[in-house]
């Protein structure tokens, strides 16, 4: 029982909620940005469109797939399977919340804790490239190649640099482990946003290159690149890769929440005059701080026009890169005084 | 006996798609073999108790080289007919015999770690001061393995900036 319904279950309502969740961010983004221009954004179907998400789904499903007559089949199938499945596995080690007593049972609000869980995310998440490129190379088609080799080009690159400020939070909390990585933030006192602001900040840019957000969606730039890698897509394969850049965007917003934002932890956990905020269960504040942060990538996309694309690469390459090492080396020297 | 037929599974379809890597015609589907291979070596790691390994297997090889090689395969575009691949020529001889070389080099590995007992190798584990598969892995590569460590490391330098020479040649 222990072994198997419980994780089974968990995987399922993860999988679920995320599921629901990306479709309503499609709906959320389109909502915030039409407030943003004074348009009111999807009205028709529901109230306030609030159905809008279901409608699409079913569009998508029963809209023909074409397949190009010279693409390679194989590829072309996989990708955005392969471009999918890494957004959602990531979930299994993001500890939503700590523990929770449910039928009596005490249940833990995370699939599970391994204790390379931060080098899992990476590491994952760095396989899912393979989506975009393949996407692009499997169409045989100019404008989807040069999406994927700008996307790729633009992953490989930020990856560094968000690699390396997860090596920096990694020196202070001490732990690869996701729940070890929020602990170590309750001991401390402090979320680890204000012991690492710069490699928060990196983080923060490096996850909207990373996810293809403006003003970093170079990869779908449709004025120069029509649809970008997924131009040849349709239906639900298409559906697929919008899926999973929003599935991507809940990733990077959790990852960020649960090392630099204190995860499940009330603000100001070392602060004892605050403690009635802990009638709040912990999942709350999980949700809520990354829907602030899922906020904020609509928010920026509605505000900043988007990159050239050399500026792009100079910034991720001589801006973002040096300041994390940099980063790097004073928290290893810091951690090796104090210590 | 579980562990046993997830092992011959694994290494069933590791030496599947090696031989695909090397057989198929198509170099981007090769490539794709390759990253297949990877992760199911990847699983292996995972099988053996050593977690760190696996998750910087998939995050190097399968992750970060072979997406470099897909770039090269996509940049120069070797989409001709197969027959223009054949060289006539390539070193066949050559070929055979460095994989038997290298077969019976991996012969006498095997054959020599099966002469080491087992408590040894135990002993050795207990001197570690540090619990973890990373933890491990760490103190190993900073205490037995430290030359080596750093001659590598000065390799993976002296490559860096060979690169870069190459790349820019009025610095």
């Amino acid at each position: 029982m222990d072994l198997f319904v419980i994780p089974l279950l968990k995987i399922l309502i993860v999988l679920n909620a995320t599921l629901v969740g990306v479709t309503y961010m499609v709906l959320l983004e389109r909502k915030v940005i039409a407030w943003a221009q004074s348009r009111l954004g999807p009205m028709r179907v529901g109230p306030y469109g609030i159905l809008q998400p279901i409608a699409d789904a079913v569009k998508l499903m029963l809209k023909e797939d074409i397949t190009p007559a010279r693409a390679d089949r194989w590829v072309f199938t996989a990708a955005p399977i392969i471009a999918m499945v890494p957004a959602l596995i990531v979930y299994a080690v993001i500890p939503f919340g700590d523990k929770a007593t449910l039928f009596g049972r005490e249940i833990t609000l995370y699939i599970t804790d391994i204790n390379v869980g931060l080098l899992y995310i990476v590491s994952v998440a760095s396989v899912g490239v393979y989506g975009i490129i393949l996407a692009g190379y499997a169409s045989n088609s100019k404008y989807p190649l040069l999406a994927s080799l700008r996307a790729s080009a633009q992953l490989i690159s930020y990856e560094v640099a968000v690699t390396l400020t997860l090596v920096s939070v990694i020196l202070v909390a001490g732990s690869l482990s996701m729940v070890q990585i929020v602990r170590a933030q309750e001991s401390a006192g402090w979320w680890f946003v204000f012991v690492q602001p710069l490699a928060f900040a990196i983080f923060f840019i490096g996850g909207l290159a990373e996810t293809n957000r403006a003003p970093f969606d170079m990869p779908e730039a449709e004025q120069e690149l029509t649809g970008g890698f997924h131009t040849e897509y349709s239906g639900m394969r298409f559906a697929l890769f919008f899926l999973a850049e929003y599935a991507n965007m809940i990733v990077v917003s959790s990852v960020a929440t649960t090392l630099f934002l204190g995860g499940w932890l009330r603000p100001f956990p070392g602060v004892s005059a605050l403690s009635f905020l802990d009638i709040i269960p912990g999942w709350t504040w999980f949700l809520v701080k990354s829907f602030v942060f899922l906020y904020i990538f609509i928010w920026v996309r509605a505000t900043l026009p988007r990159y050239r694309y050399d500026q792009l690469m100079r910034i991720g390459w001589k801006v973002l890169i040096p300041l994390a090492i940099v980063n790097l080396v004073v928290t290893g020297i810091i951690k090796v005084m104090l210590l | 006996m579980g562990e046993a037929i997830a092992f011959y599974t694994l290494s069933f379809f590791i030496l599947v798609f090696a031989v695909l890597v090397v057989t198929t015609k198509d170099t981007v589907h090769s490539v794709l073999f390759l990253v297949l291979d990877f992760l199911f070596v990847a699983a292996l790691y995972a099988l053996l108790g050593a977690p760190f390994l696996a998750a910087i297997q998939v995050l190097v090889y399968a992750g970060g080289i072979v997406v470099l090689y897909l770039f090269v395969v996509m940049l120069v575009n070797l989409k001709r007919p197969p027959e223009a691949h054949e060289d006539p020529h390539r070193r066949t001889r050559f070929g055979y015999a460095l994989s038997v070389a290298v077969l019976v080099e991996l012969g006498v590995v095997a054959a020599y770690s099966h002469a080491i007992p087992a408590p040894v190798l135990a002993g050795a584990r207990s001197v570690i001061p540090v619990s973890g598969n990373t933890e491990e892995v760490g103190w190993l590569l900073y205490t037995s393995y430290l030359i080596p460590f750093e001659i590598a490391s000065m390799l993976l330098l002296v490559a860096m900036i060979g690169a870069i020479v190459l790349a820019k040649r009025e610095l």
